[in-house]
């Protein structure tokens, strides 16, 4: 069983981790700000989730992972929403040239 | 070479590259993001080096609240940056060296540092359970060195003085004038109405676990700044006139109680900011409890800056 659990760990962080290098490409070779922000937010997102699922049979107590999932929610409600600032501003810039 | 070392040295080599990026960064708004990037992994230095109070204040002011009252001067400046006059080499020069002979100063300190390095540090934990407090830190900067940690708080108060100083006349008195990096709009007042309630809940939280674990006042006074400057930002609520009775009393109210408590050691302990004994404990919240409010309120000040507009009669 605990092996199980270790392996689940590897694998869904190791994905996490692989989405976050997705997204950072994504952020430096698409060519505009709005699809380097959607590569960005929703890579990220996935990412993050992977890692905070993949971290889930690590901690210790029910609290614990409450709070880890806490703070992917968190991440993801600060990811939606600077995305959402960053894309206003962005055409903003755009309509103002 | 270990996977810890691998990833010390890799944020080690980041924080040094963002760092001289920092410096080279033309643009004022782009070196204050590069700054606030710098703050956020030292932060996780601090985390690696096992200082948690340092990491969580370092994430609080270092990278967040300084790199506010930074975005103000910047947004401030602005007018000016547009047509810069070049610095002379002469004068690059001197800064360069100058800041070369500080770095070289503090990297003499930490590498001729006796092995191991002198510390209070058992001294410390040996009288902690006097004080009732769980938190090593908080035993230092409110039991063994108190005093500093009053003068501190009052030097808060001085720098908000010194804004507010810059004032012109007919504007004394009045509402500070905010200056607004993202135009107010639904999203903004999205966040600015969701997140408080979490955030508040944190700062406190931050202040009551102060007492014995990581956190305390000045790390929960920066979270519920943050918060409010939020609610400010997003105009659900205007900026208060700096001379509104409830401004002043919520800015002194901490170091004023911490120094009552203090006058109080005189009575009931023999000596200024000593505790009688088995009350450390209650005191010590009493006063980090106020002075986090005190805290909250003089930095959402600071980065709000000096009064602009004339009070209303």
């Amino acid at each position: 069983m605990r092996l199980a659990l270790d392996i689940f760990t590897l694998v869904a962080v190791s994905a996490g981790g692989l989405l976050f290098m997705a997204g950072t490409a994504g952020l430096l070779r698409f060519p505009d700000t709005l699809t380097r922000l959607h590569a960005l937010t929703k890579v990220d997102n996935l990412g993050l989730g992977l890692i905070v699922v993949g971290l889930l049979p690590q901690v210790d107590g029910p609290l614990a992972a409450l709070k880890v999932v806490t703070v992917w929610l968190l991440g993801q409600f600060s990811g939606a929403i600077v995305s959402q600032l960053i894309a206003r501003a962005a055409r903003r810039a755009e309509h103002q040239q | 070479m270990n996977v810890a070392l691998a990833f010390d040295l890799g944020l080690a080599a980041l924080l040094v590259a963002i760092a001289g990026w920092t410096i080279a960064a033309r643009a004022n708004i782009g070196a204050i993001v590069l700054f606030m990037v710098d703050g956020l992994l030292l932060a996780i230095v601090w985390v690696r080096l096992s200082a948690v109070d340092v990491a969580l204040t370092e994430a609080a002011i270092g990278g967040g609240v300084t790199s506010m009252l930074l975005l103000g001067a910047a947004t401030r400046l602005k007018d000016t940056e547009s047509n810069p006059e070049p610095a002379k080499l002469t004068l690059l020069l001197t800064a360069g060296a100058l800041c070369a002979l500080v770095s070289a100063g503090l990297a003499a300190v930490v590498f001729f540092l006796p092995d191991p390095a002198p510390t209070l540090a058992p001294v410390a934990m040996a009288n902690l359970a006097e004080t009732g407090l769980g938190n090593p830190v908080a035993g230092v900067l409110f039991a063994y060195r108190a005093l500093d940690t009053l003068l501190e708080k009052v030097v808060l108060l001085l720098a908000l003085v010194g804004v507010w100083s810059l004032a012109r006349d007919e504007a004394w008195g009045g509402v500070p004038g905010l200056r607004v990096y993202a135009r107010p709009n639904t999203i903004l007042v999205f966040l600015a109405q969701l997140l408080p309630p979490i955030g508040i809940m944190v700062g406190i939280y931050m202040f009551w676990a102060g007492a014995s674990q990581p956190g305390g006042a000045f790390q929960g006074g920066t979270v519920l700044a943050a918060m409010w400057l939020l609610v400010l930002l997003a105009r659900l609520q205007q900026v208060p006139a700096i001379s509104l009775p409830w401004v002043r009393l919520l800015l002194v109210i901490g170091p004023v109680l911490f120094v009552a408590i203090g006058f109080l050691g005189f009575l009931v302990a023999d000596a200024f900011l000593a505790y009688p004994p088995g009350y450390a404990k209650p005191l010590i919240v009493i006063a980090e409890a106020t002075l986090t409010l005190s805290i909250g309120v003089t930095l959402g000040l600071l980065v709000a800056g000096p009064p602009e507009t004339r009070l209303q009669q």
